[in-house]
């Protein structure tokens, strides 16, 4: 009797860690992903050598100038009383130091802290010079977002290899490839269903193994000639791009796939 | 009841690793598509007697020629250069080697025997799909030698067919008004020709004034309008027997006459008291019954295919707009809402569209709107341009533009060009004189 508890007991255990693990619904949420908007990648440097338009130059050197005047006037004399406040210094060496105070109080880069001091409708009035060039090269900064998204998105596409599905850039690369080879029909009536849904069975490589037509009867019918024309420019569109730009890993999640070919946005547009 | 866990957790964990990977595609490209129109194989022997008969040295290569030409004027299909292909004409009729019409970039490939059989000219050709490897199309077709042109364009209509989806133009003929002499003194005759402009006949001597001819749904009959003795005059005229009949004499103006769909009747309006309506015809019995009854000006109309509704242009609400009714006069519904003056409506052989002239702001445009008037799409644009007429398959448009004379009253030129409905492909349609009125016939094959 024991025993029998025990062992269902075991089971119940392992069938309870096993579904947790592999039910969809218990999986970690699918990252909400914004849509997709093209952007042509460019090779850039960390930071950017487009000198500064003569407008933000001029901006620049004003804040510069604010900056300085905020030290200048912000800063608090307290330090100079933390130097040494017990002990009397010479007048000679008193000249030195604070004179190197002053030194130091000009020095924008080591302002920092004062700055942090002021209020924040002051803080709003200050341009950060990053921005600023930012603002001038605002791919730099969109090509950093995109990397800071990627980033993240690269650590669940690890996860993502393990259930299947293509990253956002890989079935960018894919799209983008057909859409050069697939020439529409245009005698098509667009206000029919022009859908065209081709499964296909791929080489490591991106070549075609087999295709599919999945609606085939429809070819077939009365009426739905149109299709025919429409699912044979399909077909053509996959030949002609083969190899198709599949990813050079994780063969087994996307050795088989389905195409939707659907010619009505073009035509309707 | 270890089994029954065991068989839960085998049909639960492949769950997710199943789902198949699906790629929405949304766009292609609209650019032409490359085929490759192979030179029709021809033996020695029919090469000859064609030559005897017909003066030409290869039929073979001048019906492919055709079919080439028609494919490009089109739009929709760039035909490859001949130079580039690697096989024969004979072998490739037979069994083409596609990777060498692949290399080449073709996506579909024509080919073709012509023979000479029993004083008969029979062509037969293939349409292959290069990139699947397969044979799309066979057809074969026996005339009189003479009717070698038709033949190469009724080739191009199957191939357009099944490469786009929709019926073909190229089987078809385009009568118009050619024009002669300076623009205050104008000698205008009836004319037909091929849509590609060969095969032009006049068929008129420009005696008279001869205005919008319009073929019948047969292509048989045109009707037009002329002057005799300054007096308007409705004509019907058979293409084939050259007999000319005059239908009646109006009174007033008289404009625009054009049959109805099944071919028993003509619309046309006219002034009668001073006030112009829409009035039909019919032919057997030659009644003639008003259709619209208002007080301002309706004309130019036009059915729809199905010959239940008429499209005509009205003045009735202070500018010259487009207006719809049922064909017995009823239900008169404005459409055009624009700014501008609209005229010409044509019901497009489809039935989802009606092409139209505008003038706006000293500009003529010829547009499409849908039959609702939404929609409405401006093509082109010009100084003087009008008379839209439609392809058999509602994918193109020809009409004519007039140029601007200069100031000694010289340059004028009027001339027909053609459109596709998406805006593309503008084109001027050769013809031998100036020309103007064009109307498109069906497909002659119908």
């Amino acid at each position: 009797m024991d025993r029998n508890v025990f062992i269902s007991f075991g089971l119940h255990t392992l069938l309870v860690i096993i579904t947790a693990m592999s039910l969809p619904f218990l999986a970690k949420k699918p990252i909400n992903l914004p849509p997709i908007v093209s952007v042509e990648l460019i090779q850039i440097s960390d930071k950017t050598n487009i000198p500064f338009a003569p407008k933000a130059k001029k901006i620049i050197e004003k804040v510069k100038e604010k900056e300085k005047k905020l030290v200048s006037e912000q800063a608090p004399p307290k330090k100079i009383k933390k130097l040494k406040p017990d002990a009397v210094p010479l007048p000679d060496e008193k000249i030195e130091k604070i004179k190197k105070i002053k030194d130091e109080k000009q020095n924008p880069e080591k302002v920092e802290t004062e700055i942090k001091q002021i209020s924040e409708f002051e803080k709003k009035e200050l341009f950060d010079t990053n921005n600023i060039a930012a603002l001038i090269d605002k791919s730099k900064v969109e090509i950093a977002e995109t990397n800071k998204k990627q980033d993240k998105v690269t650590q669940n596409q690890d996860k993502k290899m393990d259930f299947g599905g293509l990253t956002l850039s890989e079935e960018d690369a894919l799209k983008a490839q057909i859409f050069g080879c697939w020439s529409i029909p245009l005698g098509l009536p667009f206000n029919e269903d022009l859908l065209v849904r081709i499964k296909l069975q791929l080489k490591p490589d991106g070549s075609i193994i087999r295709t599919e037509i999945i609606d085939h009867a429809r070819m077939n019918r009365p009426g739905q000639a149109f299709y025919k024309v429409l699912a044979e420019s399909a077909l053509r569109a996959i030949k002609l791009c083969q190899p198709l730009r599949v990813p050079t890993t994780g063969y087994e999640r996307w050795k088989d796939m389905q195409l939707n070919f659907d010619a009505r946005e073009m035509l309707e547009g | 009841m270890l089994f029954r866990y065991l068989f839960i957790l085998l049909v639960l964990l492949p769950i997710k690793s199943l789902a198949l990977i699906e790629v929405d595609i949304t766009r292609g490209n609209l650019s032409p598509l490359p085929v490759a129109v192979s030179p029709l194989a021809i033996d020695k022997n029919s090469k000859d007697n064609f030559k005897k008969i017909l003066k030409k040295e290869n039929l073979g290569s001048e019906i492919s020629l055709i079919v080439e030409n028609n494919l490009k004027q089109s739009g929709l299909f760039n035909p490859l250069n001949k130079d580039a292909f690697l096989q024969a004409p004979d072998i490739a009729n037979l069994k083409p080697r596609f990777e060498d019409w692949n290399l080449i970039k073709a996506q579909a490939l024509v080919t073709g025997k012509v023979t000479f059989v029993d004083e008969k000219l029979r062509v037969e050709f293939r349409l292959w799909d290069v990139l699947a490897g397969k044979e799309m199309m066979a057809l074969a077709f026996t005339t009189v030698p003479e009717n070698w042109r038709r033949v190469g364009h009724i080739i191009t209509d199957k191939v357009y067919e099944r490469l786009t989806g929709e019926k073909g133009y190229f089987d078809t003929r385009i009568i118009y008004i050619a024009e002669e002499g300076p623009k205050t003194n104008r000698i205008k005759k009836l004319a037909i020709m091929d849509q590609d402009g060969f095969n032009n006949k006049f068929l008129t001597l420009g005696n008279e004034l001869v205005l919008t001819p319009r073929f019948s749904p047969t292509n048989q009959m045109v009707t037009y309008l002329s002057y005799f003795r300054n007096l308007p005059r409705v004509y019907l005229l058979d293409i084939e027997t050259g007999m000319q009949e005059v239908v009646g004499d109006f009174p007033g103006m008289t404009f625009a006459p054009r049959f109805s769909p099944d071919g028993k009747k003509i619309i046309m309006s006219f002034a009668k008291d001073g006030n112009s309506d829409i009035y039909t015809m019919d032919l057997e019995n030659r009644i003639v019954e008003r259709i619209s009854n208002h007080p301002s000006i309706d004309t130019s109309p036009s059915y729809s295919p199905d010959g239940k509704y008429i499209t005509f242009n009205s003045d009735r609400s202070g500018y010259q707009q487009i207006y719809i009714m049922s064909n017995n006069g009823k239900n008169v519904k404005r459409i055009s809402f624009g700014n501008g003056l609209y005229g010409t409506p044509v019901w497009s052989p489809r039935g989802d569209l009606i092409a139209f002239t505008k003038l706006h702001k000293g500009k003529f445009y010829i547009g499409v709107m849908r039959t609702d008037g939404t929609g409405e799409r401006l093509l082109t644009e010009n100084f003087y341009q009008e008379a839209p007429s439609w392809s058999p398959n509602g994918r193109v448009l020809i009409f004519y533009r007039e140029t601007k004379t200069n100031a000694k009253g010289e340059g004028f030129s009027a001339k027909l060009w053609s459109i596709d409905l998406t805006g593309y492909n503008e084109k001027m349609v050769e013809t031998e004189t100036d020309a103007s009125d064009p109307s498109w016939s069906s497909l002659l094959g119908n």
